[in-house]
């Protein structure tokens, strides 16, 4: 019993300090469960380390304060400007895609509020990150600073030519859909390398295109629906 | 005297004017038409008014011209300030799904613009009731400023903006107020504060209330986003509001279906939206038609695959747009092009306006371009084609959001195709591409409608014919009158492969074919193709977890995918990135059905319990039961007609005001001749004609448009209105003489009848909406007679 005052203060204190920390860690169960019952990339499951960078940025960081309260839900949320930051199911598996690895050079198309930068942060060695909305590009640079993410470089540009400077990249995520696939993006992948793209609504990701380049430079790309939907009934 | 019928005209010339701008505000602001839901909530205007004289009949009977004059400035006042207020209601569509707080955002829309037309209902209301020794002339007035307020509004739309062809409606309704209250009791007063308003309004919307707060999600807010991009021209009309975007700094780039491997990207473009979204471009065109030069692209897209079948073809472009498609047959070779497109500005966009950007092709020898609607065009053409084209005319954020799914499409249907098909020349081509969705929507859809249409013509083996290809966005379906060769079949083989796209579907194609250069979990597209051409669609149909039948005139819902089925599966999805597998609009009707239900019994049937009569015992049931069918079945025709006359009319907005106004003005003289009606069957007899009429104009109507659809504009609305006035003449009956029998037999339960029949006007605007696309027009005309019918079958024990 003379502990419960200490234990208390230790409660409050490890709240104040981060008061979503629970509200992440369930996000993190949810997508493991999730991610266990439908289509991905890695035999029903993601990789540990993306669900811990998802478990560990802080996403209502990313959102405004308007969306704070959602911030943890398996949603998209709206984040002005006509943008949205992504449902964690879709940056999860977008990240687990790419295949990110530690020494890894990551190219992002599409800024928007830096949540994907960030998650990929603590996976590869550096991300360069492009975005075209003005307010949005100042938005997520200072956001990105003031979290301490140094390994994150922005841009406020056309990403359609890529980012020659760093190129070539051994991941590129493009974030907006566009009416075709950029073709000097292609020419930035290193071999080896992978592109994901998300097509649909900034509400309703329809499907995602994912670009591997071989390393003979032959260009494959698949058609990767986020979840497990057979169109006819019957069959599962 | 003279002056109160005049007002009377004026307030219901600006209310059904209101009704259709409100319908034109909001299919820029947001995206599909909320035709229905305004029709629904212009009735619960009606509906409220009814019952609030009721209630407060003593009250106002004395002040009876100070409350018309009082009624028709508010209507005016409320008409601006709900406008400004109603289109800023952050209401977002496509978060519909996620956020339940968007219901109440829906309901709040519904219940802004709600209002106005209560104050414009309970003017009109008030003369009914409080000046009947005229009540007949009122009669006139009402329904001959309902039919010109339709004519005021889409003149004033060709003429002015939205928001000023709005400020033209409240100087109107103020007009109203002035001419009755001139004579009112509290004239001085009243007077000033008329003027007062008048100024207001002369002097205009201040901005920013004047702006169109676009969805930030719609193309053009998207693209106003990015570094230098700046409008360059705007012009508007009832087809659409065109917004002309140049973006210097970073190039638009549109080129929906180009080919990974493709050699060259697009030359500088210009951004054509109408209604800030289904984005077209004109691209910039310099007379090179090298197969090197900047157009190079174009031959690198699905669209271009019809090319590869045939030799300097004689093209039929439909839906030409900013006239990309027209670029790609010039750059293919074509001998000569017919451009089709509905909307005269965006020719004159590309033509005039931008003529040097383009290049001038819509003035190229070889180019025809011809104002029309795709239907009408090739219904009324004598000619034959070798290629009949249609391209993507919506964007893919519309139709990957599911925001289409109640957009009525004549262009995709069995019939339609028929007709495309019916003027080809032997061998010709008809294609057509689609965005692509996983798992396959549309691409199905118009496969099997193909399919049914290459079977309807009367041709005994479709899969012969056909042949589909895909690219990781798009797909284009070729169907050729003659059956494709083994020459053909190389073509479209090495067409597909050089460009790194896939085939779907040809004849005695193999399955390991189907998926070799954009890897899909399972080709279930292929799949389903090889299931229609072998006989087994209707299974798939039932099957699949979209509805994937073939659209036809009856059931035009081309991008209706909806299945109940599928439903609670779907929303399970959405939290695993399934948000996508729902067509979300379709909740929308089913939730403005909801409220309109709540709606109507909070402000119509609710308050009427305030009043106290008597009435013999079973009088609720037979009375109540009469109006209320009544009421159901004379919106489900009107709703059915609306919908049937797009067709015929060529744009929905027409059609809403010609066939409501048609209605309108022809029940009227309907319930005007009903008094001379002295038959002891009158209702009977009513309703033997309404039944009479509909069914002959289910089998008429069909002909009738394929024989005029051609007709200049002029000729079709006044055809239209001739085709309606019978039938609306009839159903204008039974409702005044339902009236005659309760005044004589149970004289307090009138008000009970008018809240009942408007109660189920409101609520039939959005059913019969939700009947038509389940079922389709026929069913729901059906239905409607049967609902007649029964009213009928009450009618002798009234």
């Amino acid at each position: 019993m003379r502990y419960l005052p200490l234990s208390l203060l230790i409660f409050i204190v490890a709240a104040q300090a981060d008061p979503y920390a629970e509200q992440r860690e369930r996000l993190v169960e949810e997508l493991t469960y999730y991610a266990a019952l439908a289509f991905d990339s890695r035999d029903g499951t993601f990789r540990d380390d993306v669900l811990q960078a998802i478990g560990t940025v802080e996403r209502h960081r990313f959102v405004p304060a308007s969306e704070r309260r959602f911030a943890y839900e398996n949603r998209p949320l709206p984040i002005g400007h006509g943008q949205t930051i992504s449902q964690p199911y879709i940056v999860a598996l977008m990240t687990d895609l790419v295949d990110p690895e530690a020494g890894d050079v990551v190219l992002e198309v599409g800024t928007g509020s830096a949540y994907q930068a960030a998650i990929l942060s603590g996976l590869v060695k550096h991300v360069y990150t492009i975005e075209i909305v003005e307010p949005l590009f100042e938005s997520a640079t200072a956001r990105l600073e003031n979290l301490g993410y140094q390994n994150v470089t922005t841009r406020l540009g056309d990403g359609y030519f890529g980012w020659e400077k760093y190129a070539p990249f051994d991941a590129i995520v493009v974030t907006a859909a566009a009416s075709h696939v950029p073709p000097p993006l292609i020419n930035q992948l290193k071999p080896g390398g992978r592109m994901v793209i998300p097509v649909g609504g900034r509400f309703t990701t329809q499907q995602l295109l994912l670009i591997e380049k071989t390393e003979r430079d032959e260009i494959i790309t698949r058609q990767i629906a986020a979840v497990r939907f057979v169109p006819l009934t019957g069959e599962h | 005297m003279r002056r109160f019928l005049i007002a009377t005209l004026f307030v219901s010339a600006a209310a059904i004017g209101y009704e259709i701008l409100l319908m034109r505000a909001l299919s820029i602001v947001q995206w599909h038409h909320f035709a229905y839901m305004i029709i629904s909530l212009a009735l619960l205007g009606y509906g409220a008014s009814g019952t609030f004289i009721a209630l407060f009949r003593h009250w106002l009977e004395p002040r009876f011209q100070l409350a018309f004059a009082l009624c028709a400035l508010l209507f005016s006042i409320t008409m601006l300030i709900c406008f400004v207020l109603g289109l800023r209601v952050p209401f977002n569509a496509l978060e519909i799904i996620w956020e339940p707080q968007q219901f109440l955002n829906l309901s709040l829309i519904y219940l802004i613009f709600f209002v106005p037309f209560f104050f414009a209902a309970c003017c009109i209301g008030l003369a009914f009731t409080f000046r009947r020794e005229i009540v007949s002339r009122i009669y006139f007035f009402d329904l001959f400023g309902a039919g010109l307020g339709a004519l005021l509004i889409v003149g004033a739309l060709f003429a002015m903006t939205p928001q000023d062809s709005l400020l033209v409606l409240a100087a109107l309704a103020v007009a109203a107020s002035i001419l009755v209250g001139l004579v009112s009791s509290a004239r001085n007063i009243l007077i000033a504060v008329q003027t007062l308003w008048l100024i207001l309004i002369s002097s205009g919307l201040p901005e920013p209330w004047s702006d169109l707060p676009l969805s930030e999600y719609k193309g053009l807010s998207q693209a106003m986003q990015v570094v230098d991009t700046r409008v360059i021209g705007t012009a508007s009309s009832p087809l659409g509001l065109l917004t002309v975007v140049e973006s210097p700094t970073v190039p638009f780039r549109y080129a929906p279906g180009l080919s990974m491997s493709a050699r060259s990207v697009p030359p500088e473009q210009l951004a054509v939206f109408t209604d800030g979204d289904a984005m077209s471009v004109i691209n910039r065109f310099d007379g090179d038609l090298g197969k090197v030069g900047k157009l190079g692209y174009l031959g690198d897209t699905t669209g271009a695959l019809a090319y590869e079948l045939l030799q300097s073809p004689d093209v039929l472009v439909l839906g030409a747009g900013g006239g990309t498609d027209v670029l790609l047959a010039l750059y293919s070779g074509a001998s000569r092009v017919d451009a089709v497109e509905l909307n005269p500005q965006m020719i004159e966009l590309v033509r005039e306006t931008h003529a040097e950007f383009a290049g001038g092709i819509y003035d190229d020898a070889r180019v025809e371009v011809h104002s029309r609607e795709a239907r009408g065009f090739v219904a009324q053409s004598d000619r034959t084609y070798d290629l009949i084209q249609i391209g993507l005319l919506d964007s893919f954020g519309a139709s990957g959001a599911g925001v289409q799914s109640l957009h009525e499409s004549y262009l995709y249907t069995v019939e339609g195709l028929q007709d495309y098909i019916a003027h080809l020349e032997p061998d010709g081509v008809l294609a057509i591409t689609r965005w692509l969705k996983l798992p396959p929507r549309d691409s199905l859809k118009l496969f099997a409608t193909a399919v049914e249409a290459l079977h309807e013509s009367g041709v005994s083996d479709p899969g012969q014919r056909l042949a589909m290809i895909r690219s990781w966005n798009t797909s284009t379906l070729v169907i050729r009158n003659g059956e494709l060769n083994d020459a053909h079949i190389d073509s479209i083989r090495t067409f597909a492969r050089t460009r790194s796209f896939d085939t779907v579907y040809y004849p005695g194609m193999p399955r390991s074919e189907a998926n070799r250069f954009n890897l899909l979990e399972q080709p279930y597209l292929h799949e389903g193709a090889m299931e229609i051409v072998g006989g087994n669609a209707g299974a798939l149909f039932a099957r699949y977890k979209f509805h994937i039948e073939p659209a036809t005139d009856n059931k035009p819902y081309f991008f209706h995918f909806f299945k109940w089925d599928s439903m609670r599966e779907v929303m399970e999805l959405r939290k695993r990135g399934g948000a996508g597998l729902i067509e979300w609009s379709y909740l929308i009707v089913v939730s403005t059905l909801m409220q309109a239900i709540v709606a109507g019994c909070l402000l119509i049937l609710l308050p009427l319990a305030r009043i106290r009569g008597t009435w013999p015992a079973g009088t609720g049931a037979r009375m109540g039961g009469y109006f209320f069918l009544l009421g159901l079945a004379f919106l489900a025709v009107e709703i059915a007609f609306i919908q049937k006359f797009i067709l015929f009319l060529s744009h929905p907005l027409y059609s809403v005001a010609v066939v409501l106004s048609g209605f309108l003005v022809f029940a009227g003289i309907g319930s005007g001749f009903s008094a001379r009606f002295k038959s002891d069957n009158a209702i009977e007899l009513a309703v033997t004609g309404i039944v009479g009429m509909t069914l002959l104009y289910l089998l008429l109507l069909p002909l009738v448009f394929q024989q005029f659809i051609g007709l200049p504009d002029v000729v079709k609305v006044t055809m239209s209105l001739a085709l309606i006035a019978p039938l609306a003449f009839f159903m204008g009956m039974p409702f005044p003489l339902g009236l005659k029998r309760l005044a004589d037999n149970a004289p307090d339960f009138i008000p009970w009848a008018w809240g009942i029949n408007g109660f189920a006007s409101v609520v039939s605007a959005a059913l019969a909406t939700l009947l038509a696309i389940e079922f389709g027009f026929t069913v729901l005309l059906l239905l409607a007679l049967m609902l007649y019918a029964g009213a009928a079958k009450i009618a002798p024990l009234l």
